[in-house]
């Protein structure tokens, strides 16, 4: 059904519809709305869940893998220092194979602080073995709970995943939705069941101490399952079309890229932007288009290769960065031509929107003006030169 | 394409009329964005709140520099900033105040329309939240949809003793426009 609703407000309808048993989490801007939201529900009586409140992310993050352990489907929430907070546990979470799932409302890092929307928080988790999601639109936001659950708990995957919006832009936009019904998730999503679980009549331990004659072959069956992840996920999206109608491809989406010259490869709300100035050059016969990744983790390499192979120009446009060396979504990009024959002749990078800076239809523009035969590695946009000169008196 | 900007202070519910406008064109059969931006991200601190809509969804992210209409909740916004900045050829603003205060000048394309919207919405809703006068003062200063339409989107959104009290705020601030039209 066609709604008019805010981004937070949609994604606790949607978790609502996947019936967690367990919800913990701890506000922080801009995720807030979603875990009040999730609240109130469960204090109205209609979402029968267990709400536990807790005095920091860091127990959020426990509680969840708790309940998860014991079997439940488990749902939380955060953003920015509340992900750092919930570090350790993340990578707890997907070393243990318990499917959490976890909204990350994307917001700048400290220090300095700030509340506003760039993707570091959830860049900088991206070694932590969740699975990766970023939405473009609230629509997407909403449809990448679904699937996003189904790739977690599949049997061949049991590994968590983090759906990340931007924040403010998508947690506190408002926009139509089609909200998917009771009966078709159902159809769509069934109901959690445990490889293995927490129980006191069948008594196991997890997560002991594992030495140095196991722990590699751990991580490395959690590396392996990220290369069946790839595999799965179109097959999940093809079987989301099938029940709600709509399309994903769910790694990637090319737009107006098949004759292109020059591409922009992004993650995020910024790809609207993107296709929006694609379609304004395009009217004016310029060769552009766009290379929404949608799933970071695991990364998408051949993919992305096989649709950038051809391109003369590549930039790529982070909202982060790893300080000290090049941007994190563009190595990426180069990595995807790692012992490759055919590339672009140019994988330019570029970094916008730190902060909260908007992002206009002119520093896209910017981008591709900047897209030539010279590469450029972490060309910052929108930067304000005379504010570098400021000295403390 | 059309775009809207609203000045106001956090906390004066300048989110709720960009819903409620949003809301307007979503009845109409349209594609709105809403979407605030935060400035000091505290109470009484200047911020903005957009509402960007067509007839396809609205792909565009950035905030609105360049808006077709303006809505000013806070008058006392103009003392620090230009509220009109960017406002289109034939750009309308809406002001939050009574006749005779200091607006910036405009072109003779533009239009601005002072509204006395926290009068009426003392005497209307008892409270001096002029949001919804100043929707009223926009579906007719506007035209872009049918009061009825605004009216359906504050039942919607309201219930109770704030429905009655916002639905009078919304029909005097649209008859407030409608008689200085006729004028």
């Amino acid at each position: 059904m066609r709604e008019f609703l805010e981004g937070s407000q949609a994604v606790t309808r949607v978790v609502k519809l996947c019936k967690p048993g367990v919800i913990s989490a701890y506000p922080i801007t801009p995720q807030t709305h979603i875990v009040e939201g999730l609240a109130q529900m469960v204090a109205d009586g209609q979402l029968n869940s267990q709400f536990v409140n807790v005095e920091s992310e860091h127990s959020a993050a426990s509680v969840v893998l708790g309940a998860v352990a014991t079997g439940v489907r488990a749902y939380t929430a955060t953003s920015s220092q509340g992900l750092f907070y919930m570090g350790e546990v993340l990578f707890n979470i997907a070393g243990l194979r318990l499917p959490v799932m976890l909204t990350c409302a994307n917001r700048a890092i400290s220090a300095p602080i700030n509340i506003w929307n760039d993707q570091q928080d959830s860049v900088s988790m991206r070694d932590c073995g969740f699975i990766q999601f970023y939405a473009e639109d609230i629509q997407e936001v909403v449809d990448l709970h679904l699937i996003g659950y189904r790739v977690a708990e599949d049997k061949s995957v049991m590994l968590p995943v983090m759906v990340c919006m931007d924040g403010f832009i998508l947690t506190h936009g408002i926009e139509t939705i089609d909200m998917p019904q009771q009966e078709e998730v159902d159809k769509f999503l069934p109901p959690y069941s445990a490889l293995y679980k927490l129980d006191p009549e069948r008594p196991l331990t997890m997560g002991p101490l594992v030495d140095p004659e196991y722990y590699m072959e751990m991580r490395f069956a959690i590396q392996e399952t990220h290369k069946e992840v790839i595999k799965l996920i179109p097959q999940i999206t093809a079987q989301f079309f099938k029940v709600f109608g709509r399309q994903y491809h769910g790694l990637i989406e090319e737009y107006r890229t098949k004759d292109a010259q020059r591409v922009i490869v992004a993650m995020g709300s910024v790809c609207g932007t993107i296709k929006e100035v694609v379609d304004e050059l395009r009217a004016k016969g310029k060769k552009v288009g766009l290379l929404k990744i949608t799933t970071y983790r695991p990364f998408p390499h051949q993919e992305i290769y096989e649709r950038l192979k051809n391109i003369p120009r590549v930039a790529v446009l982070d909202k982060a960065l790893s300080l000290g060396s090049y941007a994190p979504l563009a190595v990426e990009v180069k990595a995807a031509f790692f012992g490759k024959k055919k590339q672009p002749q140019v994988i330019s990078s570029f970094v916008a929107g730190l902060g909260g800076r908007d992002i206009t239809k002119d520093s896209i523009k910017e981008i591709f003006r900047l897209l030539t035969a010279k590469e450029r590695a972490c060309e910052f946009i929108d930067l304000k030169p005379e504010l570098l000169k400021e000295t403390y008196e | 394409m059309k775009e809207i900007r609203i000045h106001a202070r956090a906390g004066q519910g300048a989110i709720t009329t960009a819903f409620l406008l949003g809301y307007a064109y979503f009845l109409k059969g349209m594609y709105p964005y809403a979407f605030p931006h935060f400035g000091a991200a505290r109470m009484g601190a200047p911020m903005n709140a957009f509402v960007r809509v067509d007839s396809r969804p609205v792909r565009l992210r950035s905030q609105i520099y360049k808006p077709d209409y303006v809505v000013v909740v806070d008058p006392t916004l103009m003392r620090g900033v230009n509220c009109f900045l960017g406002l289109a050829e034939a750009g309308i603003a809406i002001v939050n105040g009574k006749q005779g205060i200091e607006v910036p000048k405009v072109k003779a394309t533009q239009k601005v329309f002072l509204v006395p919207a926290n009068d009426i919405a003392l005497k209307t809703i008892g409270r001096p939240l002029g949001n919804t006068a100043l929707l009223g003062a926009f579906a007719c200063a506007t035209n872009e949809f049918d009061l009825d339409i605004l009216l359906e989107a504050i039942k919607k959104r309201f219930s109770g003793k704030a429905r009655e009290a916002n639905l009078q705020a919304v029909k005097q601030g649209f008859e407030f426009i409608k008689d200085k039209i006729k004028r």
